[in-house]
């Protein structure tokens, strides 16, 4: 009697371990999100401190937001690496522009 | 998926962009040690607009992009037969008249009541260091008289300084640049941001108003920066309505895909100190209308 499973113990028991796999698995992609989010974050502000943000790094980044919300992981790490990537081109816009500029004056 | 994709494409039209850029041709040609030199600039910018366009006529630049095509020049003639700022006219007459709670007027704010005297602004405040607009003079007139500020960007505003600038219509541009190293330092500022690329189009104001004056974009004739503040405020056709100089300046940062700064931002002020020096002399006829 002891030794007997009740027939639900292993159904309960894949159910479980499928629901943990998928948390975790959740758990993962929410937080490779947030890192990439932030990284992207980082250099928008950078960029803000220069001035120079692009409209469109600011819209990818709400984006992103918007999938992370939906549950969407995988798009929202996609967009956040979109984000990063523009943010760093507007910081790089702005650093080379210091001097550039001159070139297109009138003289 | 398609956005995504879209917005890879982006990023690396813009890397490479930026790229292409930092590569050809952009490197700096003028000694770091070269003196500012305003009164130099103002001629070597009139020399370009004039050179570029020995057609027309000095005093003409003002018109913006009635200056640059016949066609259009005959349209903005018919036009201003029954102006479509004639309303934010009448608007700002009355809202210039009408006294604050306190019993004081925009008049109290204004060296000759303020009639007759947008030419001279934007002027340099010694003792704050710093370029004040005519959209910045008339809310701090506003604010120490009791009353909230305007929005930069809309109605009213639009509808103030268009008064003003009328009543100056045909008065050479007046800008003084004072003997103070923070005033020629607001000028070189201003030059700067001009110049300066920015957004994802990696376009700067120069891009389109110095290179390409006369030009289509999309559907529009590109005026020459040579004038472009005498005609402010303006009714533009494709906003159905007035703007303000603080809306024309985010509205360009916005359409090149960059942030725009907060109107009245040090940056924006310095830009409007450096355009206006560079167009004195040239009449002011704003309101002005434009596509």
């Amino acid at each position: 009697m002891s030794g007997r499973k009740h027939p639900i113990v292993p159904l309960a028991a894949s159910m479980l371990l499928v629901a943990s796999l998928s948390c975790a698995h959740a758990d993962g992609s929410d937080a490779d999100f947030k890192a990439a989010y932030a990284a992207a974050d980082t250099a928008e502000k950078e960029a803000g401190a220069l001035r120079n943000q692009w409209t469109t790094t600011e819209s990818t980044l709400a984006a992103a937001r918007k999938a992370a919300e939906a549950g969407n992981f995988e798009q929202a790490m996609a967009l956040s690496k979109e984000a990063e990537a523009l943010a760093k081109a507007s910081i790089f816009q702005a650093t080379s522009e210091k001097d550039a500029w001159k070139a297109l004056e009138i003289r | 998926m398609i956005s995504t994709m879209r917005a890879r494409f982006m990023t690396c039209l813009a890397s490479a962009a930026l790229l292409l850029a930092a590569c050809c041709g952009v490197a700096p040609q003028a000694s770091a040690a070269e003196a500012p030199n305003p009164v130099a600039d103002a001629k070597a910018f009139r020399d370009y607009f004039t050179k570029k366009f020995p057609k027309v006529k000095l005093e003409d630049f003002v018109n913006g992009p009635y200056s640059m095509n016949e066609d259009m020049h005959r349209q903005w003639e018919e036009k201003e037969q029954f102006p479509p700022y004639e309303f934010a006219l009448e608007a700002g007459k009355e809202m210039f008249a009408k006294p604050f709670k306190n019993g004081k007027t925009y008049a109290d704010c204004f060296a000759n009541g303020g009639i007759g005297v947008r030419q001279n602004y934007p002027i340099f405040d010694e003792k704050e260091g710093k370029v004040i607009t005519l959209e910045l003079a008339l809310n701090r007139c506003r604010q120490a008289n009791g009353e909230a500020p305007y929005s930069y960007v809309k109605d009213e505003m639009a509808s103030l300084t268009a008064y003003m600038a009328f009543t100056s219509r045909g008065k050479p541009m007046d800008i003084n640049i004072p003997n103070d190293g923070r005033a020629l330092e607001a000028f070189e500022e201003g030059k700067r941001y001009f110049y300066t690329r920015r957004g994802q189009l990696n376009f700067s104001c120069a891009t389109c108003h110095v290179q390409s004056p006369g030009e289509r974009i999309r559907a529009e004739v590109l005026a020459p920066a040579l004038g472009i503040m005498n005609a402010m405020p303006i009714y533009r056709s494709e906003w159905s309505g007035m703007g303000t100089t603080s809306r024309r300046f985010t509205s360009c940062n916005s359409q090149i895909r960059g942030v725009p700064l907060e109107p009245q931002s040090d940056e924006y002020r310095n830009l409007e100190y450096y355009l206006s020096y560079v167009s004195n002399g040239l009449p002011i006829s704003g309101p002005g209308a434009r596509p």
